[in-house]
């Protein structure tokens, strides 16, 4: 790789405060909205954030002028994704916090995070690499990282299971490699690019006592609607392009027959497939 | 009777089980009219027509290079041609990503994880790794809804002769990723994990011995799945994880091995029809959620079963 072509990259990446996964989690009110008292920084937005991390430490970190943003889009508590990116290692935190933003649904979100993301290159010059994690373990959609990309028009490379930035002559490549069910592919984008990443990407590094300390002095930077230039309209509750008319919790399953092998259970598990008519 | 456009990135004959679960519950709302990825051969152009599309779109040349990108700005095309009531896909991540991006194009709602839809085009989803069920509307532009495998029982073919082609010039992608190199994997013969009617699924109880789960897996036409702890031990490929971080899966039959049902495990799982398990530990989580559970050995319990299904077959 050659020094002179080794510009330094500026990253933002998407973190998002979700309800814990371990704890059961509800839909309440109007809204049919989820329950975020129990939240938590995503667990595949960690992978994110370390690939951001990586990436910008192959160039020389933040001292060499790499920036890594970690940019969190929702109420006030979601601050807490920020600043625990930070304490991870992220160089700087955005929050986007805006009432008129609660509801919004992919459409809204990739709205805001666009407009976000525009407001950061405003801010510090051009973002060459948006990073997501494969999907958020709220919504489970994936549909946020498409869009952002078709809003944004980049080159979108994702479900990334292993990232580099490359030097070519027409300026740095992102390449990754993609697994999917019966093949592997490797795939290349010029920046800049949207990239979302697997949790095989990486083993996320832990904050320590040094982080959690640097991290007092990060300050987060906070953007409301009003700075975006978007209309409360246009996202939240009344800007979603789909809504929520009803939800239920699944019936529990009841527990049904458990037996203790007493030497014939596997006969006995496939007289049961065969009273199901599963065989 | 309103169109309803369904899009299609893999034709191929025998035409799939997920392709014709989509022209069916498209016939079931509408008429279904087909977006094909790719030029049609003759003989599957037919095919879809006997799935009921009256009418099938494709791309002048080859979409394949670069990702999803030019998928969704054909599809986009086409819905722009066609004016339909709906798009149905699939619901695998390209799929969605599809969705996600021909959403934006059309100014579409976009509704992903649908196990069914109503003749209104009302919604219900799996949302919360299953545990819940919503039902959701698109309120803006054409509904474009993704629909999980295993929801609608496929209709059978009727004879219909070929349906009106439509060819529609390759779009501009715009900026987008190149496929620079693909290695296929081993080819197991087995169904794909996310469309498989049956599943055998192994946990850290395997001890990184697979070989009775894919045993049992082939004997039932089914899927391998596995737990993270047994990909990230490297047992099996981490393609094969289903859960929280892996695929979300809904077979009529899903039977887990050695698997203790920690809440993510249950997540990928609880949306089957009939849970099978088998563990050694009487108190694992997943026997709360089981239809069927054995507590046992998993290394007796499983090649016993299998020995017993090639009996019955005998």
């Amino acid at each position: 790789m050659q020094e002179a072509a080794n510009r330094p990259l500026n990253i933002v990446v998407l973190v998002k405060h979700v309800p814990d996964a371990q704890f059961d989690r509800h839909l309440t009110g109007p809204g049919h909205t989820l329950d975020r008292s129990e939240s938590i920084l995503s667990e595949l937005d960690e992978y994110a954030l370390e690939a951001a991390l990586q990436l910008a430490e192959a160039r020389g970190g933040e001292a060499a002028g790499n920036r890594v943003t970690a940019l969190s889009m929702g109420p006030a508590a979601a601050v807490n994704a920020v600043k625990k990116s930070l304490q991870i290692g992220a160089y700087s935190g955005v929050h986007l916090s805006d009432e008129a933003l609660a509801g919004s649904d992919a459409a809204g979100t990739s709205l805001a995070l666009a407009a976000a993301v525009r407001a950061i290159a405003d801010a510090d010059g051009p973002v060459d690499l948006v990073i997501s994690g494969m999907a958020s373990t709220d919504g489970e959609t994936s549909l946020v990282p498409a869009q952002l990309a078709e809003r944004l028009q980049l080159a979108q490379v994702t479900f990334a299971s292993e990232l580099e930035v490359a030097d070519s002559a027409d300026g740095p490549l992102v390449k990754a490699r993609r697994d999917g069910d019966s093949f592997t592919e490797t795939v290349e984008a010029p920046l800049p690019a949207l990239v979302s990443v697997t949790d095989q990407a990486n083993d996320p590094r832990y904050p320590n006592f040094k982080g959690i300390m640097a991290a007092k002095k990060k300050t987060v930077r906070v953007l409301s609607l009003a700075d975006l230039g978007i209309e409360a309209g246009q996202v939240g509750r009344d800007g979603a392009w789909t809504t929520v008319a009803a939800s239920a919790p699944r019936p529990p399953r009841s527990q049904g027959t458990i037996i203790t092998d007493d030497g014939s259970a596997g006969v006995q598990l496939v007289d049961y497939l065969a009273a199901q008519k599963l065989i | 009777m309103a169109s309803v456009l369904v899009f299609l990135d893999v034709p191929a004959l025998p035409l799939p089980r997920a392709a014709r679960e989509l022209l069916t519950l498209a016939g079931s709302v509408g008429e279904p009219v087909v977006a094909s990825a790719r030029p049609l051969e003759t003989e599957l152009a037919e095919a879809l027509a006997a799935h009921g599309a009256r009418k099938v779109y494709e791309p002048a040349g080859d979409l394949d290079t670069v990702l999803v990108a030019a998928k969704a700005a054909f599809l986009a095309e086409a819905a722009t041609a066609e004016q339909p009531a709906a798009i149905l896909l699939g619901n695998s991540f390209e799929d969605r990503e599809i969705a996600a991006r021909t959403g934006i194009k059309l100014g579409s709602g976009v509704i992903t994880d649908a196990v069914a839809v109503a003749p209104d085009l009302a919604v219900t989803k799996s949302v919360l790794a299953g545990s819940w069920t919503s039902t959701c509307r698109v309120q803006a532009g054409t509904p474009i809804i993704t629909v999980k495998a295993n929801s609608v029982e496929p209709a059978d073919a009727v004879e219909a002769g070929a349906p009106a082609r439509i060819e529609l010039p390759v779009p501009e992608a715009g900026p987008a990723a190149r496929v620079t190199g693909r290695t296929g994997k081993r080819v197991s013969g087995r169904p794909e994990l996310a469309e498989a009617r049956v599943i055998v699924a192994g946990g850290r109880g395997m001890d990184g011995n697979f070989g009775p789960v894919e045993e049992l897996a082939d004997l039932l036409g089914g899927a391998v799945g596995a737990s993270r702890a047994a990909t990230d031990a490297g047992w099996i490929e981490h393609s094969a994880q289903v859960g929280q971080t892996g695929k979300t899966v809904s077979p009529q039959l899903y039977i887990s091995a050695g698997i203790s049902g920690a809440i993510q495990q249950k997540a990928g799982m609880q949306t089957a029809q009939v849970i099978v398990a088998v563990n050694k530990d009487a108190d694992a989580p997943v026997f709360e959620i089981a239809d069927f559970g054995v507590v046992g050995d998993v290394f007796s319990v499983l090649p016993q079963a299998a020995a017993e299904i090639r009996k019955r077959r005998a």
